[in-house]
């Protein structure tokens, strides 16, 4: 592009972004008003990246050995780790030569990786001198994506808007969620292919996941897939976490999942006005209560609050289904033991949290000077609280490298995170992965791994992206 | 021998042997009651050894802490005597002590 032709781009950009958020002001009432909120932050971030020559950050390269680099050089924000295979042995050495490490520079800034199990919980529990915000992974979303979430805000606000959402997985509703879940799981599964091999990520992890979230949300049926499309785009975004998704495409992601969300909300109170019975569906929840019935007035909370329920649900649950299935084939023995005796089903599905960890850390930031595990942590710098790091610790678990489905403390992994912000999903997710394998085991006698996996490129979610198996269903007892 | 009971929200009563010197939620893992979890091993930072105490003991183990109220404010089923089970040390006087675990453990 010529110096002109950028300029003049660069000048019709920064208009239409004035205009957007004129017209944002103007349309503040309307009905969707958070499309035009984003539009506007959308062009200040892409006018920006065209002014600073930002362009992509990563391009993946070998990664040597963990014992051949300097214990200083190491940067765990590497978003090619996972992917390589070399996550565990440069979290190791971290873990145990200097736990809490300062990285003084990467693509994200400075930052502290906590390592331990212990000082993991000690920093998470502690949310007056770590706060969760303005975001909790380890870079910064475009600015059109500074969605309101209530995971990234401290005490007391984020208590007020979690207490609203918080009772769409109370016990009650999971248990009236059970049945539709597990019907769902049997559909699934009564068609995957036996005479050949299918990608397990497509076909069952990334399909029941979407299925979980449209019975989460009473989002329409047959168009599931949007939910996960909406959530991968949101989920990998290159400055925020090191992931591959383009701004462009995010933000076009964005917008369609704004239009789709408060239609689906629309929809909602129009049906609840004609007398549907209440369902126990999120939607219906935050218009049944006080505090969140006109939520739809405030876009970007409103938007936050279910991409966050979205995102939350989605790479997490399809991973571990995924990681299962992995690391029984990685530890035959472990399936034999799972075979002989399904009551361990519970214990396995903590035990594959723990082993998959699918989010690798969430991001704090010290509100004031503090020493942690002997290290002076100074007000403002960042830290990173590795929890798949926490989940290999030695400290606590033996043999951490080792899926042990009738491990004794598996319950005590960390992959949920710890304190006010412990996953709120957490028994829906165990719900649904321990629904999976009580329908899995009397379908199948093996679920066979036949080829290399291939990972996704993060440092935030530890996710597999293709998995080909090969299924033996068991022998028809006549 | 002293002996503290867990009733659970099913109803059913588990009477098991009250150790001194141990928290309840360790007491209640060891004999395996059902419904208290004991997740972060008695950090009160995960909210799943959620217990009631009958209003007739709160004299004797006391109302919830307030690191215990920072788990205790999220959970919609919260009580009035609500307490982390982890952090309550058994003591010789709390023989006969009755709990409710309710079924909402975060
Ligand atoms: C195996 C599956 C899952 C894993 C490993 C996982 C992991 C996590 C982690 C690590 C946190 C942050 C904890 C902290 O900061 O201390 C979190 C928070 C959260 N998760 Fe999950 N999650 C899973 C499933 C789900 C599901 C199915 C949902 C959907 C309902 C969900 C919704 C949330 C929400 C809303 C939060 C924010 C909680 C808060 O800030 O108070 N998660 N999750
Ligand atoms: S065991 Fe986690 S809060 Fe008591």
């Amino acid at each position: 592009m010529t110096m002109k032709t950028l300029s003049q781009t660069i000048i019709s950009t920064m208009r239409s972004a004035g205009d957007s958020v004129q017209s944002a002001a103007e349309a503040a009432q309307s009905a969707l008003p958070m499309n035009v909120l984003l539009r506007g932050a959308q062009l200040y971030d892409k006018t920006r990246r065209m002014v600073t020559g930002d362009d992509k950050i990563f391009t993946e390269t070998p990664i040597p050995p963990a014992a051949d680099v300097a214990l200083a050089d190491i940067d765990l924000s590497n978003p090619f780790l996972y992917r390589q295979g070399r996550w565990a042995e440069y979290a190791e050495r971290v873990r145990n030569e200097a736990p809490v490490h300062f990285r003084p520079e990467s693509p994200f800034g400075p930052f502290w990786s906590v390592t331990r199990h212990a000082d993991i919980i000690t920093v998470d529990k502690n949310h007056e001198v770590f706060s969760a915000e303005p975001f909790i992974i380890i870079g910064e979303p475009p600015r059109f994506m500074d969605v309101a979430m209530f995971i990234a805000m401290d005490p007391p606000r984020h208590d007020q808007q979690r207490a609203a959402v918080q009772g769409v997985v109370a016990p009650k509703n999971l248990r009236e969620m059970e049945g539709l879940i597990r019907s769902r799981v049997r559909e699934v599964l009564d068609d995957l292919p036996t005479d050949r091999p299918f990608n397990w990520v497509q076909d069952v992890s990334i399909e029941l996941t979407a299925r979980m979230l449209a019975t989460l949300l009473d989002f329409p049926y047959d168009q599931r897939r949007k939910l996960v499309e909406w959530s991968d785009l949101a989920g990998s975004m290159e400055q925020a976490n090191g992931g591959q998704s383009d701004n462009d495409e995010v933000f076009r992601g964005m917008l369609d999942a704004a239009k789709g969300l408060s239609a689906l909300w629309h929809d909602k109170a129009a049906r609840r006005a004609a007398g549907e019975e209440p369902g126990f569906d999120l939607i219906t929840m935050l218009q049944s209560n006080e505090d969140t019935k006109d939520l739809i007035d405030r876009p970007m909370e409103f938007l936050g609050n279910l991409i966050l329920l979205i995102i939350g649900g989605n790479d997490t649950t399809r991973n571990s289904m995924s990681g299962g299935v992995l690391a029984l084939n990685r530890f035959p023995d472990q399936f034999e033991k799972l075979k002989a005796n399904p009551d361990l089903i519970p214990n396995m599905v903590s035990e594959i949290i723990r082993w998959q960890t699918p989010l690798a850390y969430m991001r704090r930031v010290a509100t004031c000077d503090t020493i942690l595990n002997g290290q002076f942590i100074r007000k403002g710098d960042k830290l990173v609280m590795w929890y798949a790091s926490g989940n290999r610790d030695e400290r606590v678990f033996d043999r951490p490298e080792e899926l042990i489905i009738d491990r004794k403390n598996a319950r005590n992994h960390i992959a949920f995170g710890f304190g006010v912000h412990r996953c709120m999903g957490n028994r829906l997710a165990e719900l649904q992965l321990r629904i999976l394998w009580e329908e899995l085991l009397p379908r199948f006698e093996n679920i066979e791994v036949v080829d290399e996996p291939e990972y996704v490129q993060s440092n935030f979610v530890r996710g597999i992206s293709k998995l080909m198996v090969r299924l033996t269903p068991k022998a028809e007892v006549s | 021998m002293s002996s503290v009971t867990f009733v659970t929200h099913e109803g059913e009563s588990h009477e098991v042997p009250l150790d001194d010197d141990r928290s309840l939620m360790q007491i209640a893992v060891d004999n395996g009651v059902p419904g208290i979890d004991g997740d972060c091993g008695g950090e009160a930072a995960c909210g799943t050894c959620h217990i009631v105490v009958d209003p007739a003991w709160t004299d004797t183990v006391g109302m919830s802490t307030e690191v215990e109220e920072e788990m205790l404010a999220m959970n919609p089923e919260r009580h009035p005597t609500s307490r982390l089970a982890c952090q309550m040390t058994a003591a010789e006087k709390w023989d006969g002590l009755v709990v409710q675990v309710p079924e909402f453990q975060m």
